[in-house]
């Protein structure tokens, strides 16, 4: 595989009050893979994607987005963080909500105009949600929500997407929705790098995934290396998965 | 009115919108009592700026109050970032350890300085407009009202540059640093600015009755309105009426100016509280009342339908002998099919219409596929008149 690199992490290694939570990853994302990030609860899944994006400071190692660090590569990189880590109670519209992905390219001070407006009716379109623009968000069901998250990263034309449980809470429309969406994006030779849970659907959304429990365990192709004996090695017992060839 | 009533109303206003203004921010990020936290612990602050200058509206005095508001965040940070104890007990530990420092302070040279406890935190609104500002022999006006000016004039800036890094840091911290719009750099920000409000406002209205001009306005907005900017303009309106109505019944009443502004607050809140189109108290209970009678209904008309074919099923009387009905609730919930051309009733006998059975059809599907928020739209297509 002589693909570029989209994201390389060197000996990242992260802690909460001196536990370390990441334990030493070493790991290569090539560019335009569809990327699942598995493993139980408490393996540092979030806590991986957080300080890729700079959102927490690792005590050791170094992340690279195409070559340079995060702070410099920012317009490559949106973010869906989890659901749950807002108040959907906020006094705003799904519009609105949207319109905080152009914020970034807006930089300090300035204000959207009308290109981002559009840019966001666009987004909401694409997800399927433009009904729901002045719809206020905590009015929306849980799929709903997850959709504009979606659509406020579509709207930041990245090259890499970093998703943090995006299927959590959703119904099986939305999720497949969402995953269509997804490998669209693939398509399009983006990144996409997707925190998940349910094992049973791996091999049939995500080409490449990276196994995790505060160390890493094994990232490639999930041809090669989605099998028991990873997962095993991951949940620590037995898993057995059907997987579709 | 005369001038100085003019001028304390004036006063009370300009305090009322520059606490309206990070007041919201706070109540949204969930951060009420932080203001509480620094409304007493700038007393140290307040103390030693006074030792220092011996003038209660001098800018160092208002500077080294900030500060010790900006250490008491900083303090409760540093407590909870420790996970041994919870935010709620870091700050209840943080600000009496500081507002003590400012009482003995106080205290321990009451002799020399003459700066009083009731009016650090009780505010004297109606003295205001005897300390005055002088350049050059001319009266311009009182002091207190010039510094809630500057402050308020710097707030209002402030909000206009950074509305939108406000807003997405306060509703999506994660996002907001992901985006590189620091979300730390706000939070501080906000600090300080709530700390410097804190200071200017202590002077009218008391370190006490600070938080209340504060959080009252934006908790009674918040019930009101689904748009942040109709929010701050709600609060701001809340704050300037409750100042202007407290200071006049003050007046009627002749009693503190500061403690009608706040019970009018209070007035204004519980009065929203209860009646508030759509997050009211009433307002609740009413909708509450509606949607357990239009399940019933639902029920009801999926029970029709189940049966088509059996007329035993379909009998008026069967409601209560079968369902388990009251009458009461029997014949409501009839009422309400009937004058929704949900049913008709021929003999005795209860047929669904063509609309009855498309609402339970939809109804039905919304529920299976976990779409229940829909179903409130939906009655908007079918109800002519709701429960």
């Amino acid at each position: 595989m002589n693909k570029k690199i989209a994201v390389q992490i060197d000996d990242l290694t992260v802690a909460y009050n001196y536990k370390p939570v990441l334990w030493d990853i070493d790991l290569a994302i090539p560019e335009g893979v569809l990327m699942a990030i598995v493993g139980p609860n408490g393996a540092g899944k979030s806590t991986l994607i957080k300080s890729i994006l700079d959102i927490i400071t690792p005590i050791a190692g170094s992340v690279q987005i195409y070559g340079k660090p995060y702070k410099k590569q920012r317009s490559l990189v949106a973010y869906v963080p989890q659901k749950g880590s807002v108040d959907w109670d906020f006094p705003t519209t799904a519009l609105d909500v949207v319109m905080m992905g152009t914020y970034g390219s807006l930089g300090w001070i300035k204000r959207p105009g009308q290109k981002e407006k559009k840019a966001s009716l666009e987004a909401l379109e694409k997800v399927g949600m433009l009904s729901f623009k002045n719809r206020q968000i905590s009015q929306l069901s849980g799929g709903q929500q997850q959709r504009i998250f979606l659509a406020r990263a579509l709207v930041q034309n990245a090259a890499i997407y970093f998703m943090d449980e995006p299927f959590q809470g959703v119904d099986a429309t939305t999720e497949k929705a969402i995953i269509n969406i997804l490998k669209e994006l693939r398509k399009q030779g983006k990144t996409v790098i997707v925190v998940h849970h349910d094992l049973q659907t791996v091999p049939e959304y995500f080409d490449w995934v990276t196994f995790l429990n505060v160390k890493k365990i094994a990232t490639g192709p999930v041809k090669d290396i989605f099998n028991d004996d990873n997962l095993t090695k991951t949940y620590g017992i037995n898993y057995k998965v059907s997987i579709q060839q | 009115m005369s001038n100085a009533q003019i001028e304390i109303q004036l006063i009370a206003s300009m305090v009322a919108i520059a606490c309206a203004i990070p007041g919201t921010f706070l109540v949204l990020r969930k951060m009420a009592l932080i203001t509480d936290a620094i409304s007493h612990s700038i007393l140290p602050g307040i103390v030693i700026g006074f030792f220092i200058t011996h003038d209660l509206s001098s800018p160092l005095l208002i500077i080294l109050a900030a500060a010790s508001g900006v250490l008491t965040v900083v303090l409760v940070e540093f407590i909870q970032k420790t996970g041994l104890v919870k935010e709620d007990t870091a700050i209840g530990l943080v600000f009496p350890a500081l507002f003590s420092i400012g009482i003995i302070l106080i205290s321990k040279n009451a002799n020399d300085v003459h700066l009083d406890v009731d009016a650090v935190l009780l505010g004297e609104l109606a003295f205001a407009p005897f300390d005055r500002l002088t350049i050059g022999g001319v009266d311009i006006g009182p002091k207190s009202l010039w510094i809630i000016g500057t402050i308020l004039l710097i707030t209002i800036t402030l909000l206009f540059a950074f509305f939108k890094e406000l807003k997405v840091s306060t509703f999506d911290a994660g996002l907001a640093s992901a985006l590189g719009l620091s979300p730390v750099v706000m939070h501080y920000g906000l600090m300080t600015i709530s700390s410097i409000t804190t200071v200017g406002a202590f002077d009218a209205v008391g370190a006490i009755l600070v938080i209340a001009l504060m959080i009252a306005p934006a908790a009674t907005a918040y019930l009101l309105t689904n748009d942040l900017k109709k929010m701050l303009l709600l609060s701001v309106i809340f704050g300037v009426s409750s100042a202007i109505i407290g200071y006049w019944s003050a007046h009627a009443l002749d009693t503190s100016i500061s403690g009608s502004m706040t019970t009018i607050l209070g007035l204004i809140f519980l009065f929203v509280y209860l009646f508030a189109p759509n997050k009211g108290l009433f307002s609740v209970l009413y909708r509450q009342k509606q949607q357990r009678i239009e399940v019933s209904l639902l029920t009801f008309l999926l029970h029709l339908g189940n049966h088509n074919d059996d007329e035993s099923e379909r009998h008026v009387k069967h409601l209560n002998e079968h369902i388990n009905w009251q009458k009461v609730k029997a014949k409501s919930v009839l009422d309400l099919a009937l004058k929704n051309n949900m049913i008709t009733i021929e003999k005795d006998i209860i047929f669904l219409t063509e609309k009855g059975k498309n609402f339970t059809k939809e109804a039905i599907d919304y529920i299976l596929t976990n779409k229940n928020s829909e179903i409130e739209h939906m009655k908007d297509r079918f109800f002519l008149f709701r429960g």
